[in-house]
């Protein structure tokens, strides 16, 4: 009776007994317990869930936009155009009779990729300048800070300006523009980690057994810094998406017709005052995505920075 | 001394600079047999620590001459020093990276030097510093004080070393388990034939592992003897007397209050 009990249980709470077990026999289990005690913290919190919802939406929005976009978002009609909000067109008609939640939906690829690359550009770059600044100190220290303090002087969307000026407008070149400007921040927080635990012990202990600089700062400095720069960068994906809607409004990011929620808002200005939706619709989504985006940073910051448990 | 193992010649070490400077280590001599136990004792800040880290490396800035097993140390790292020399820090909460288990932190070792055989490697030195195969996958967070410092004892071993420099390896632990650690460094020294050098400000531990001890004060040894000599009171120095009964004094205080305790109990 007590072993069938026990044999019920343990098929029940099988994987949740090991990932929760005591004895662990290998590098995955212990590997999958650490993630597992810290996807606890984080669904403990219900703000957590709300933003990794929506940003789990933007990303079901962006794969599926053919199936859940209604219509063509190029295709116009101009007999059909600044129509409000109904059951044919849910969220309304642009200038050009365009239907905007077809376009919403296109335009979070867009925006999905601009963060994706910004985040994959920025997030290893400042990485990497900031620890190996961090760590090697003297005159390699002195010379990447100052090339950082020089980025850094400009507020980011006047520096995006200046690249897009010089590299010419267009969607690719407003990604790296604002991985350029995104960058600084990124090393600034590696390098003050890393400074924080050079002298450490287990740095010395691996140093002593013989290891190189470079296997130093990839093996032992960067897992140290990886969980501030995920926060980090999450943090920073709302200005990085403000950012890129400010060139899309300002006609130096994406090019019409594409259809970029910023470059949507700026042509729906025109029209504010008759049909409010063409420029609140795209507003609302940029809202509600970088809302997303700094809640779940907010989350992993509780679930990932040592210091906070 | 003439087949001194480990050979340390007016041994300096200043940090800072012009009127701030600070002599921390001011001319030490001293040798090691192979085998032996050398204890450092001083209180703190009196530069024992900081001979250590010249020895190992990982202070570059030191002048004089130093010989580990023939072989002058040299002031940049040098990959062949490392399977010779090895130490075990203080604090075993700071010594272990957060983000390792201890099957990373005891390959990275092995993997550095290119050696083969890892897992046996690591089964063996576990084994030795009386840990089970089961502690593998853990990550320091999931493990005791003493524990830790016996994964920090088998990361210094999984390379075999002949020379294991101990900076107050116990000093963090609790009461309780400082002895465990010490009896275990005792007894791996015996199986390995290794040659210890322990800093430490205790002199219950330095009587407890060490053949010979040398004094410090501000940067300098004082004086050098042996346990026996020290345990019967037999210093030359008024200040390893006064340091030597303050520390003993410390002790008899906490063994009356423990039979105090007992009384009461």
């Amino acid at each position: 009776m007590t072993a069938e009990v026990r044999t019920e249980a343990s098929a029940q709470g099988g994987l949740r007994a090991w990932l929760l077990a005591e004895t662990v026999t290998g590098p995955g289990q212990a590997r999958a317990q650490k993630l597992y005690l810290g996807w606890r913290r984080f669904a403990a919190n219900p703000l957590a869930l709300l933003g990794l919802g929506i940003v789990l939406a933007l990303v079901l929005l962006a794969v599926l936009a053919p199936l859940v976009a209604t219509h063509d978002p190029f295709a116009q009609s101009l007999d059909r155009r600044l129509l409000p909000p109904s059951s044919s067109h849910l969220l309304g008609t642009d200038e050009l009779g365009r239907d905007i939640w077809s376009r919403i939906a296109y335009g979070a690829r867009i925006t999905l990729m601009i963060v994706l690359l910004v985040a994959l550009i920025a997030g290893p770059l400042g990485l990497l300048i900031g620890t190996v600044a961090g760590y090697l100190g003297g005159w390699v220290d002195v010379a990447l800070m100052r090339l950082t303090d020089v980025f850094l002087s400009f507020p980011g969307l006047i520096l995006a300006l200046a690249f897009v000026a010089a590299l010419g407008s267009g969607l690719e070149n407003a990604i790296l523009a604002i991985a350029l400007t995104a960058w600084p921040p990124i090393a600034r927080l590696a390098r003050a980690e890393t400074l924080t635990v050079r002298r450490a012990d287990y740095i010395a202990a691996v140093r002593l057994a013989g290891a190189s600089d470079l296997r130093i700062i990839v093996r032992h400095v960067m897992p140290i810094c990886i969980p501030s720069v995920i926060i980090r960068i999450t943090l920073n994906m709302a200005g990085i998406i403000l950012t890129a809607a400010g060139l899309g409004f300002l006609g130096l990011g994406a090019q019409p017709p594409s259809p970029e929620w910023g470059a949507m808002l700026s042509t729906g200005r025109a029209y504010m005052l008759g049909s409010w939706w063409l420029a609140a619709m795209p507003g609302i989504a940029i809202l509600v995505v970088s809302l997303g985006f700094n809640l779940l940073g907010d989350a992993l910051r509780d679930v990932l920075d040592p210091r906070s448990s | 001394m003439s087949r001194a193992f480990v050979s340390v010649r007016d041994l300096r070490v200043s940090f800072g600079r012009g009127a701030r400077l600070i002599h921390a280590v001011d001319g030490v001599s001293f040798d090691v047999a192979e085998g032996e136990v050398f204890g450092l004792v001083g209180e703190s800040g009196c530069g024992k620590s900081t001979i250590l880290r010249a020895l190992s490396g990982l202070n570059p800035d030191w002048s004089g001459e130093a010989t580990i097993a023939g072989r002058p140390v040299a002031r940049t790292r040098d990959p062949a020093m490392a399977r010779t020399v090895q130490m075990v820090f203080q604090d075993p909460y700071g010594s272990l990276h957060p983000k390792h288990t201890v099957e990373t932190a005891l390959m990275e070792p092995v993997r550095i030097h290119g050696l083969g055989d890892g897992p046996r490697r690591i089964e063996r030195v576990l084994t030795e510093v009386g840990l089970s195969p089961a502690f593998r996958y853990r990550y320091p967070h999931q493990l005791s004080g003493g524990q830790r410092q016996r994964v920090a004892i088998a990361r210094a071993l999984i390379l075999e070393p002949r020379v294991l420099l101990l900076d107050e390896p116990t000093s963090a632990l609790d009461v309780s388990v400082q002895a465990e650690i010490l009896n275990l460094l005792s007894d791996i020294r015996r199986t390995e034939n290794l040659t210890y050098i322990l800093v430490s400000h205790d002199f219950g531990v330095i009587a407890h592992m060490c053949d010979r001890v040398a004094v410090m004060n501000h940067g300098v040894i004082l004086e050098e003897l042996t346990v026996e000599a020290l345990m019967q009171g037999r210093m030359r120095h008024a200040y390893t007397r006064e340091l030597y009964e303050a520390s003993a004094g410390y002790t008899r205080r906490l063994e009356r209050s423990g039979e105090e305790a007992d009384v009461a109990a």
